[in-house]
C-alpha cells in the first residue's frame, strides 16, 4: 500500500520520476549522442593518431601488430638494400609495394583504434566544457541555512576539498560533486545525462546528490562537497569515455595471450621454412617470408581487438550508461539472472484506475461521479487515471469548475485525498483511513466492502475506498476504486526473449506474495521475490551465485548498496545516492531500470563481435596459405602451381594480393568492430550455427574471392 | 585416389566394432578410477592394499595438480634412470642368451627416454641389441607404466574439468596402481594368450635354426614376444620386439591379430571419451568429441587408403631392361587372379593395402607407433597422413591418455575462439575459460610445432642431419620431419629410412621426446588444476552447446585450421611437392 | 560494504602453500612411493607377468609358443609363419626380401624403406622385374607382373604371395615338375587363405604350404 505514497508528491512529479519509459523519444538530446560513425572531425583526428601510434612503445602493447611493424621495418630495409644491391634490382617495385602495404596494415589497425577512441574523445571534449570555470561560493563551515546576501568566499573549483560547503544559486554551475545540505532547486543535468528537462534536487532523502558540472536553474542550495578535485564524477566520466587509462578486460587479456601464442607459432612456421627451402634448393626472399608471416598471424583481430573493446564501452555510453570497468561489460554478457524492480521496470511506475466497484447498493454512476469529482484537481497519475476512467469508460461528464472546489491533497498522515464543495465532501484513499474518516462521520460500514477490498488486493491491485458526506444526507461509503498495476506493454515478449537468451528474470517487489504472484504471472517473469528487504535481496543474490549464476540488478537507494556490490552487474541509478553509485559497477544516467536489458545486450554484442572477428581472422589463413606458398616455391617446383587454386597470375601479384587483402580487410571491418555484430535473442545453438557460418565458413571463403579480385585489379593496372 | 569396396568396408567395420566397444570400456574405466567395484576386487584388492602399505601411500589422500604432476615426474625419472642403468649393464646381467653387449650411452639415453615417455622410438634393432632382461624388465616395465601414466594423467585432467569442489585431481600413486592392477594386467594376460594361440611366440629360447626344403639354413629369432606385444599395442607404446615391428609375422601373424591389435590401440582412447562424458554428467559431451575425432579418423583412413591403393605411377614406367612391353600390374583384382595391387613396397601380403593403411592411420591417430608396413615407402600423400595425424597431437581417439588431454586442449581452444560468438565469455562444462586456462592451452599448442619444426629445421641445415637421409629429394625432408614429429608426438613410428642411430639424432631426439611429453603434460595438468574447483554455471539455452554435431564440427575446424595448417608450409616442400613431382614423373 | 566479487574473478586465490615442507615429508610423499612402486611394478610387469604368460603358453600352445615350427622327417624345415628364400624353379618363390645381409634373414627383419620417388626404388623394381622375367620365360610378355612379386615386403619375411602372384609362376613350375598347369592351379586354389571375417586383409597363398603340397602331390 505504501507504494502509492512516494508518487503522490505535492507538486508535479519531477521529470526523473515522470514516465520512466518512452522518454528517449520525447526529450532533446545533446549533439554528442548523434555522432555518426564516421564524423569528419573524428576521422581527421584518427588519421593523425594512427601515425602517432606507430611509436614502437605503443605497438609493443599489442604483440600481433608489433610483429607487423617489425616486419614492415625489415622489408623497408630490404627495399633500401634493393636500391643498392644490383642483384635485387628487379625486385625493387615488388619489395616497395609489399613494404608500403605492410605499413598500411599497421596504420589501418592504428586507425581503427583511433576511430574508436575518437568518439570517446569527442564526447570527453563536450564533458570538459561542462567543467565550471566560474568561481564557487564557499561558505563558512557549519553554515546550514540560507540568508539573502550571506557572506561567501569566492574560490576556484579546483581549490574545493571534501567537506567544504558552497552556496549555489540560480544560474550558477555546481562546482563539484556534493550532497545538498539545505534547500531545493531545479537542476539542469543535461551536461551529464544529455537530458534537457530539469530535475529537482533537495536536501535529505534519495535525491540529495548533485553532480559537478550541472547547473542550478532556480532557487538555491547549500552543498557539502564530497569529492576532491580530479575525483569527481565528471572527471571519472571523462576518463572513462576517453579510455585514457583503459584496462584490458579479462577476456581480452586471455584472447591477447592466445593471439600472441598463435603469432609465435606462425613465426616458427615461417622462420623454419627457410631451412626447409634451402634444403629444397630454393631460398625464399626475406620480403616473401615477412609477407607470409604477416598474412598468417591474426592481424585482423589483433588490429581490431582494442577498437572492439573501446567501442563496446562507447555503446554503453551512448545508452547513457557508464561502466566503471570493462570487466562489468563482459560480465553483463554472462548474466544468467536479472533482478528487476517491479515498479518502473515491469509495471508502469504508477497504478491506473481499472474499475469502479460500488458497494452497499450504490449505483455505478454515483460512484463514478464521486470518484471523478474527488480526482479532478488531483494531478497525480493515479488521480488523472481515475478521471480518464470515469470519463471514457463510465461516460461521466467533467463537472464545471465553478471555483468553489477546495482540493484536499494526499498526505502521509491522512493517507487520503479529496475535495470539499459547498455542502459536500468527497474522500478517497486507503481503505482503513477512509473508513475511519467515514465512521467518524457516523457512516456505517457496508458488509460487502471488506470482501471487495480483499479481492482487489489479492489480484495484485490497490483498493481506494471512496466516501462522501452531503449536507442533508447520511454520510456513506460509495465503493472502491480498483487501482491496478499496469504491466508495461511488450514486457512478456521481452521476458520470452530473455528466456531464449538463457536469462531468468526475477521480479523484486515489496508487495505481499499474493499480489506479487499475480503481477509476476501477468508479466511473465520466471520468478519473484515478494516483501523484499535489502537482506532478502542479498540472500537471493548469494543463492544464485552459489549455483554458479551471474546476477545483474539495478538499485538506487542507500540500502541497495550491499546488494549492488554483491551482484555481478550492479547498475546504480544516477538519481540514486552516492553510496549506491559507488557500490555498483555501472551508473545509468537516465535512471531507467529497464536499461538493464539493453546493458546485457551490449555486453553480449561486445563478446560476439570479438568472437566473430577472431574466428574470421583465423579462418582467413586458409586462403592466404594457398596464395603465398605456391607463389614462393613455384620457381623451383613448377608443379606447385597445382596449389595455386585461385589461379593468381604471377608469384609477385599473388603475394601482393594477399598482403593487400590482409590490410584492406582491417579497414573494411572497422564499421563492424565499432558498431558491433547485431545481437539477436535466439538460443545459443542457433547463434553459434549462424555466426559460425557467417564468420567461420565465410571467413574461409571470402579471402579466396577477395585475393582473386585484387589480383585481377593488379593485373588490369599492370602493377605487379 | 583409388578405392575398393573391400578397402572401405574394412574401415567401416573396424569403426563399427570400435563404436560398440566404447561404452563398455568407458564404464569399466569409470569403475577403476571412480573406485567402483570391478570384477577383480576379491583377488586384487589385497594386492592393491599391500602396494599402498609398502610404498607408504595413503589411499584417501588427494593431491592438487602440482603434487600430482611432481609425483608423476619423480616416478618417471626413477624409471628412466633404472632403464638407462639396465641398458648400460646388460652384458653383466643375467638373461642374455644372445650375448648382447652394453648399449652405447647416446642410444641408451635415447631408448630410456623413448620408453619412459611412451614413445618407443627405436634407434636399434630389437633382435640384435637388447638382452631379454632389458626387454623384459626395462622395456616391458615402461610399456606398462608409461601407458598407465598417460591414462592416469588424462583421468586427472578430466577430474579438473568436471569436479565441482576442491582443487584436488586425485592421487597419482593410487591411480597408477589401480590402472596397472585392474586395467592393464588383466587385459594383457588374456590378450597375450590370444596372441600365442594365433601364433605369436612366447619362449625364453634364443632362436630356432631350420633348414629349408632347398637346403638354406635359416635362424629364426624367437623370444617372449606375446607378453610384450599386447602391452605394446594396448599401451600405445609401439616398440616392437622385432625390427619389423607389427609387420613381422611373429608379432602380427594373422588378420585376426591385426584387427585386435588395432582395436587395442584405440580402445582406451575411445573409452576415455565415454568416461569423460560419464563423469561430466552428460555422456553427450563425450560423444560430441567422439564424433569430431571419428570424422578425422575416417577422413584420414580413407585418404591414406586411396593414395596407397592408387599405387606408385612411377612404377608403371619401369620396364624390364630388355623388354619394353612388360610392366607391373598395380590394379586391384577381386576374383580369379586376386591381388591387392596398389603400392605394395614395404607392405605385407596378408594385410594388403586396406589393413596396412588402416593400421598406419590408427597407429598414428593414437600415439602408438607400431607399424605393420613401412611408412617411408608409402606414396607421398599416403605417408603424409600418418605424419599429420601425429603432428595434430595424436588426438584421434588418442593414445592412452595423451591423446585425450590433447583433444581437451583443442576443445578448450575451440570454446575460447568461437564460444564468444554466443555472447558469453567462453566456458566449457560450465567452467569459465579465462586467462590461466588459455595460457596453458596455448602453451600446449605451441609445444608441438616448436619441437617438430625447430629440431627439423636444425637437422635439415646441419650436414650430419642431412647425411643420414636415405631417400633424396623432398622425401628426405619428409624423413626428418617425420622423425621429429614422431619423437615429439611420442609416437615412435618412423620413416625408417633415416639412419637415426647417431649421437646427433639420439640426443636431439631424446630432447624432442622429453619436450613432447612433459612440455605438453605440465601445461595441460596446470589447465586441469586451474579448472578444478571452479564453480560450474548451469547449462541453459544461452550457453554454448558443447554437445551435438555443431560442436563436433567446430572442434574439427579448430584442429585443422589452428593445428594442421601450421605444418602446411613445411609439408608443401615435403610430401605435397613430392606427390606433384611423382605425378610429373620425376625421381631423385 | 560487502566486498565486490564479480564472477570471472571467482577463482579463489591460490591456496597457501604448506610452510617449509620438510625433506622428510617430500621423501614420504614422492620419493618413497616412486621407488617402492618402481620396484613392485618391475617385479609384477617385468618378471611375474612374462613368466606367467610363458608358463601358460608353453603348457597350452606349445607349438605356437615356440615359433610354429614345421617338421619334416623330424627335422625343423621352417616356421609356418616365416617366409623363406626360394630359388629353385620347381618351387613357388616368395616376394623380394630386403633383409640383410641375405634375403629372408629371420634374425634381422626389415623392409627396403625406399621412398616412392627414390630412383633406387626404380632400380630395385627394375632388377626384380628382370629377375622375375628371367625366372619365368614362358609367361607371355604381355602379361603384367603382379606388383607383389616385384616389391619388397615390410618384414622381409613375408610368407605369402597373392593368388595372382602364384598363378604367374604356374608355367615355370608345371614345366619344372612335369605337371600340367591345371594340376598346379588346383593346388593353388586349394590353399587360398581368405580374408578374416570375409573383410579384413587379402586373399593370399602361403608359399611354404604350396611348395609342401607340390612335393606331396609328387610323392616327395
Amino acid at each position: 500500500m505504501n507504494q502509492s505514497m512516494n508518487v503522490q508528491v505535492p507538486q508535479a512529479a519531477p521529470p526523473s520520476q515522470q514516465g520512466r519509459i518512452g522518454r528517449r523519444q520525447t526529450t532533446v538530446r545533446q549533439p554528442r549522442q548523434n555522432l555518426s560513425l564516421f564524423e569528419p572531425k573524428i576521422l581527421g583526428r584518427a588519421v593523425i593518431d594512427a601515425f602517432k601510434k606507430l611509436d614502437p612503445r605503443v605497438q609493443a602493447r599489442n604483440p600481433v601488430m608489433f610483429v607487423v611493424e617489425v616486419g614492415s621495418a625489415v622489408t623497408t630495409i630490404e627495399w633500401v638494400r634493393s636500391l643498392i644491391d644490383p642483384h635485387l634490382q628487379g625486385q625493387q617495385g615488388f619489395v616497395l609495394a609489399v613494404t608500403l602495404w605492410l605499413w598500411f596494415t599497421v596504420l589501418f589497425a592504428n586507425f581503427a583504434e583511433a576511430m574508436a577512441e575518437g568518439r570517446g574523445k569527442a564526447q570527453a571534449d563536450t564533458l570538459r566544457r561542462a567543467r565550471t570555470e566560474t568561481p564557487a561560493k564557499r561558505l563558512a563551515p557549519g553554515t546550514t541555512d540560507y540568508a539573502p546576501g550571506m557572506p561567501f568566499e569566492s574560490v576556484g573549483a579546483p581549490q574545493l576539498r571534501k567537506g567544504d560547503l558552497v552556496l549555489v544559486e540560480a544560474g550558477d554551475a555546481i562546482p563539484s560533486d556534493g550532497e545538498i545540505v539545505a534547500g531545493v532547486a531545479s537542476v539542469d543535468e543535461s551536461a551529464i545525462t544529455g537530458e534537457s528537462a530539469p530535475v529537482i534536487r533537495e536536501s535529505g532523502g534519495d535525491r540529495s546528490a548533485v553532480t559537478g558540472g550541472t547547473k542550478v536553474l532556480s532557487d538555491w542550495i547549500i552543498v557539502r562537497i564530497t569529492s576532491n578535485p580530479g575525483e569527481t564524477f565528471l572527471d571519472r566520466m571523462i576518463a572513462l569515455v576517453e579510455g585514457a587509462n583503459r584496462q584490458k578486460t579479462p577476456n581480452e587479456i586471455a584472447l591477447n595471450i592466445l593471439l600472441a601464442v598463435l603469432t609465435i607459432i606462425f613465426l616458427l612456421a615461417v622462420v623454419t621454412l627457410e631451412p626447409f627451402a634451402i634444403y629444397s634448393g630454393n631460398p625464399v626472399s626475406i620480403t616473401a617470408l615477412v609477407a607470409l608471416l604477416v598474412c598468417l598471424i591474426p592481424t585482423t583481430i589483433g588490429g581490431l581487438l582494442s577498437a572492439i573493446g573501446i567501442a563496446g564501452m562507447d555503446r554503453l555510453v551512448q545508452r547513457n550508461v557508464l561502466a566503471m570497468s570493462g570487466r562489468a561489460v563482459e560480465a553483463a554478457g554472462d548474466v544468467d539472472v536479472l533482478l528487476l524492480d517491479k515498479t518502473g521496470t515491469i509495471t508502469l511506475g504508477n497504478r491506473m484506475a481499472h474499475e469502479f466497484i460500488p458497494v452497499n447498493g450504490t449505483t455505478i454512476d454515483e460512484l463514478a461521479e464521486a470518484a471523478m469529482l474527488s480526482s479532478m484537481p488531483d494531478e497525480t497519475p493515479e488521480g488523472r487515471s481515475i478521471v480518464v476512467l470515469a470519463r471514457d469508460t463510465y461516460h461521466q461528464n467533467e463537472p464545471h469548475d465553478n471555483g468553489a472546489v477546495t482540493f484536499i491533497p494526499f498526505s502521509a498522515t491522512t493517507r487520503m485525498s479529496g475535495v470539499d464543495l459547498p455542502g459536500r465532501e468527497v474522500r478517497k484513499g486507503a481503505s482503513d483511513a477512509v473508513l475511519a474518516w467515514a465512521t467518524a462521520r457516523k457512516a456505517s460500514t457496508p458488509a460487502d466492502l471488506q470482501p471487495t477490498v480483499e479481492r482487489i488486493a489479492r489480484a495484485g491491485g490497490t483498493p481506494l475506498v471512496v466516501a462522501e458526506t452531503r449536507s442533508g444526507a447520511k454520510p456513506r461509503i460509495l465503493g472502491v476504486i480498483y487501482l491496478k498495476d499496469i504491466v508495461k506493454t511488450g514486457m512478456r515478449e521481452r521476458f520470452d526473449q530473455l528466456r531464449k537468451m538463457g536469462i531468468r528474470t526475477v521480479m523484486i517487489t515489496g508487495d505481499n506474495p499474493l499480489t506479487a504472484k499475480a503481477i509476476a504471472d501477468e508479466a511473465g517473469v520466471d520468478d519473484f521475490l515478494a516483501q523484499a528487504t535489502p537482506e532478502t535481496k542479498m540472500k537471493l543474490i548469494r543463492e544464485q551465485q552459489a549455483g554458479g549464476r551471474l546476477v545483474a540488478m539495478t538499485g538506487d537507494g542507500t540500502n541497495d548498496a550491499p546488494a549492488l556490490a554483491q551482484a555481478d552487474v550492479g547498475v546504480a541509478m544516477n538519481t540514486g545516492t552516492q553510496a549506491a553509485k559507488e557500490a555498483g559497477n555501472m551508473v545509468d544516467l537516465d535512471s531507467n531500470p529497464t536499461k538493464l536489458i539493453e546493458i546485457v545486450e551490449v555486453g553480449k554484442q561486445l563478446l560476439i563481435t570479438r568472437g566473430a572477428l577472431t574466428t574470421f581472422s583465423i579462418a582467413n589463413d586458409v586462403a592466404k596459405y594457398f596464395a603465398i606458398i605456391p607463389a614462393v616455391f613455384v620457381a623451383t617446383f613448377p608443379q606447385l602451381q597445382a596449389l595455386n587454386v585461385m589461379q593468381l597470375r604471377t608469384p609477385h601479384s599473388a603475394i601482393l594480393s594477399a598482403v593487400i587483402f590482409n590490410a584492406l580487410i582491417i579497414i573494411a571491418l572497422i564499421p563492424l568492430a565499432l558498431r558491433g555484430v547485431k545481437y539477436r535473442a535466439v538460443g545459443a545453438g542457433r547463434l553459434l550455427r549462424d555466426n559460425l557460418l557467417i564468420y567461420g565458413v565465410g571467413g574461409i571463403i571470402l579471402p579466396f574471392v577477395g585475393i582473386k579480385i585484387i589480383d585481377v585489379i593488379l593485373a588490369a593496372l599492370h602493377l605487379a | 585416389m583409388t578405392f575398393t569396396f573391400n578397402g572401405l568396408a574394412q574401415i567401416a567395420v573396424f569403426f563399427l566394432i570400435l563404436l560398440l566397444l566404447t561404452k563398455p570400456v568407458g564404464l569399466y574405466l569409470v569403475a577403476v578410477f571412480e573406485k567402483k567395484n570391478t570384477w577383480f576386487e576379491p583377488v586384487l584388492r589385497p594386492v592393491e592394499k599391500a602396494f599402498y602399505w609398502i610404498s607408504g601411500v595413503k589411499e584417501d589422500e588427494e593431491q592438487d595438480w602440482k603434487a600430482y604432476t611432481v609425483s608423476m615426474l619423480v616416478f618417471t625419472v626413477a624409471g628412466l634412470l633404472l632403464l638407462y642403468a639396465i641398458e648400460r649393464l646388460q652384458d653383466k646381467l643375467p638373461l642374455n642368451p644372445m650375448h648382447q653387449s652394453a648399449v652405447d650411452p647416446a642410444l641408451a639415453w635415447n631408448t630410456a627416454v623413448s620408453f619412459s615417455t611412451n614413445t618407443n622410438w627405436q634407434n636399434y634393432s630389437g633382435e640384435t641389441t637388447m638382452s631379454y632382461l632389458t626387454q623384459m624388465m626395462g622395456l616391458a616395465f615402461h610399456n606398462f607404466t608409461s601407458a598407465a601414466v598417460g591414462i592416469v594423467l588424462a583421468v586427472a585432467v578430466i577430474r579438473g574439468f568436471v569436479r565441482r569442489s576442491g582443487k584436488s585431481l586425485g592421487n597419482f600413486w593410487v591411480d597408477l596402481t589401480r590402472c596397472m592392477l585392474y586395467l592393464l594386467l588383466p587385459i594383457c594376460i588374456v590378450g597375450a594368450l590370444f596372441l600365442v594361440w594365433q601364433g605369436v611366440p612366447e619362449t625364453f629360447n634364443g632362436s630356432a635354426v631350420v633348414t629349408s626344403l632347398e637346403g638354406f639354413k635359416q635362424t629364426i629369432a624367437l623370444g617372449p614376444v606375446a607378453s610384450q606385444e599386447v602391452i605394446k599395442m594396448l599401451g600405445t607404446n609401439g616398440g616392437g620386439f622385432f625390427n619389423a615391428n607389427s609387420a613381422h609375422p611373429f608379432e602380427n601373424p594373422t588378420n585376426f591379430t591385426n584387427l585386435v591389435e588395432m582395436l587395442w590401440i584405440f580402445t582406451f582412447g575411445a573409452g576415455l571419451l565415454y568416461f569423460f562424458g560419464k563423469v561430466a554428467g552428460n555422456t553427450k559431451i563425450g560423444w560430441a568429441l567422439f564424433g569430431a575425432v571419428s570424422f578425422l579418423f575416417l577422413a584420414a583412413a580413407v585418404i591414406c587408403f586411396g593414395a596407397e591403393q592408387n599405387g606408385n605411377p612411377l612404377l608403371n614406367t619401369v620396364h624390364a631392361t630388355k623388354d619394353a612391353v612388360v610392366s607391373v600390374d598395380q590394379t586391384y583384382h577381386e576374383y580369379a587372379l586376386a591381388q591387392p595391387g596398389g603400392n605394395m613396397e614395404g607392405k605385407e601380403m596378408r594385410f594388403g593395402i586396406g589393413s596396412s593403411t588402416l593400421f598406419a592411420t590408427v597407429t598414428t591417430d593414437a600415439s602408438c607407433g607400431a607399424v605393420n608396413s613401412w611408412h617411408d615407402s608409402y606414396t607421398p600423400i599416403g605417408g603424409m597422413i600418418p605424419m599429420l595425424n601425429i603432428a595434430l597431437g595424436e588426438i584421434v581417439f588418442g593414445g592412452v591418455g595423451s591423446g585425450h588431454y590433447g583433444l581437451l586442449m583443442f576443445a578448450v581452444l575451440a570454446v575460447f575462439i568461437a564460444g564468444l560468438m554466443v555472447g558469453r565469455t567462453p566456458e566449457y562444462l560450465g567452467k569459465k575459460i579465462e586467462q590461466q586456462e588459455v595460457k596453458m592451452a596455448s602453451l600446449g599448442l605451441l609445444i608441438l610445432p616448436l619441437s617438430i619444426l625447430g629440431f627439423s629445421a636444425f637437422a635439415i641445415v646441419y650436414p650430419h642431419g642431412v647425411s643420414q637421409i636415405s631417400n633424396p629429394g623432398p622425401h628426405g625432408l619428409s624423413e626428418i620431419l617425420y622423425a621429429y614429429t614422431s619423437m615429439t608426438g611420442n609416437n615412435g613410428s618412423a620413416f625408417a629410412g633415416l639412419s637415426a642411430n647417431t649421437p646427433f639424432y639420439n640426443w636431439t631426439g631424446g630432447f624432442a621426446m622429453l619436450i613432447g611429453r612433459f612440455g605438453f603434460v605440465i601445461p595441460i595438468m596446470a589447465l586441469g588444476g586451474a579448472l578444478a574447483g571452479k564453480r560450474i554455471a548451469p547449462a541453459g539455452p544461452g550457453t554454448l552447446p558443447t554437445t551435438g554435431v555443431l560442436f563436433s564440427a567446430l572442434v574439427v575446424g579448430v584442429i585443422l585450421i589452428v593445428g594442421a595448417l601450421t605444418f602446411f608450409p613445411a609439408y608443401a616442400l615435403g610430401p605435397i611437392v613430392e606427390h606433384l613431382l611423382m605425378l610429373a614423373g620425376k625421381t631423385f | 560494504m560487502a566486498s565486490v566479487t564479480t564472477a570471472p574473478a571467482a577463482e579463489a586465490a591460490p591456496a597457501p602453500e604448506p610452510r617449509a615442507e620438510t625433506i622428510l615429508h617430500m621423501v614420504g610423499r614422492f620419493i618413497r612411493p616412486a621407488i617402492a612402486l618402481t620396484f613392485l611394478l618391475t617385479v609384477v610387469a617385468g618378471i611375474l607377468y612374462p613368466l606367467t604368460i610363458t608358463g601358460i603358453a608353453q603348457a597350452i600352445f606349445p607349438s605356437q609358443a615356440n615359433g610354429s615350427l614345421v617338421y619334416k622327417n623330424g627335422q625343423p624345415i621352417a616356421s609356418s609363419l616365416i617366409g623363406q628364400y626360394w630359388t629353385q624353379p620347381q618351387y613357388f618363390h616368395g616376394r623380394p626380401s630386403a633383409t640383410s645381409p641375405t634375403p629372408y634373414n629371420a634374425s634381422n627383419s626389415g623392409g627396403s624403406n625406399l621412398g616412392p620417388t627414390n630412383s633406387a626404388l626404380q632400380a630395385e623394381i627394375q632388377a626384380n622385374i628382370d629377375q622375375v622375367r628371367k625366372e619365368n620365360p614362358d609367361v607371355p610378355d604381355t602379361t603384367k607382373i603382379p606388383i607383389d612379386l616385384v616389391t619388397s615386403s615390410a618384414s622381409g619375411l613375408d610368407p605369402d604371395i597373392s593368388v595372382a602372384g602364384a598363378y604367374y609362376q604356374v608355367p615355370r613350375i608345371a614345366k619344372a615338375r612335369g605337371m600340367t598347369a591345371a594340376q598346379v592351379e588346383d593346388i593353388i586354389n586349394a590353399h587360398i587363405q581368405g580374408r578374416f571375417m570375409g573383410i579384413f586383409g587379402e586373399d593370399v597363398v602361403n608359399v611354404l604350404e604350396l611348395n609342401m603340397a607340390l612335393d606331396k602331390a609328387q610323392g616327395k
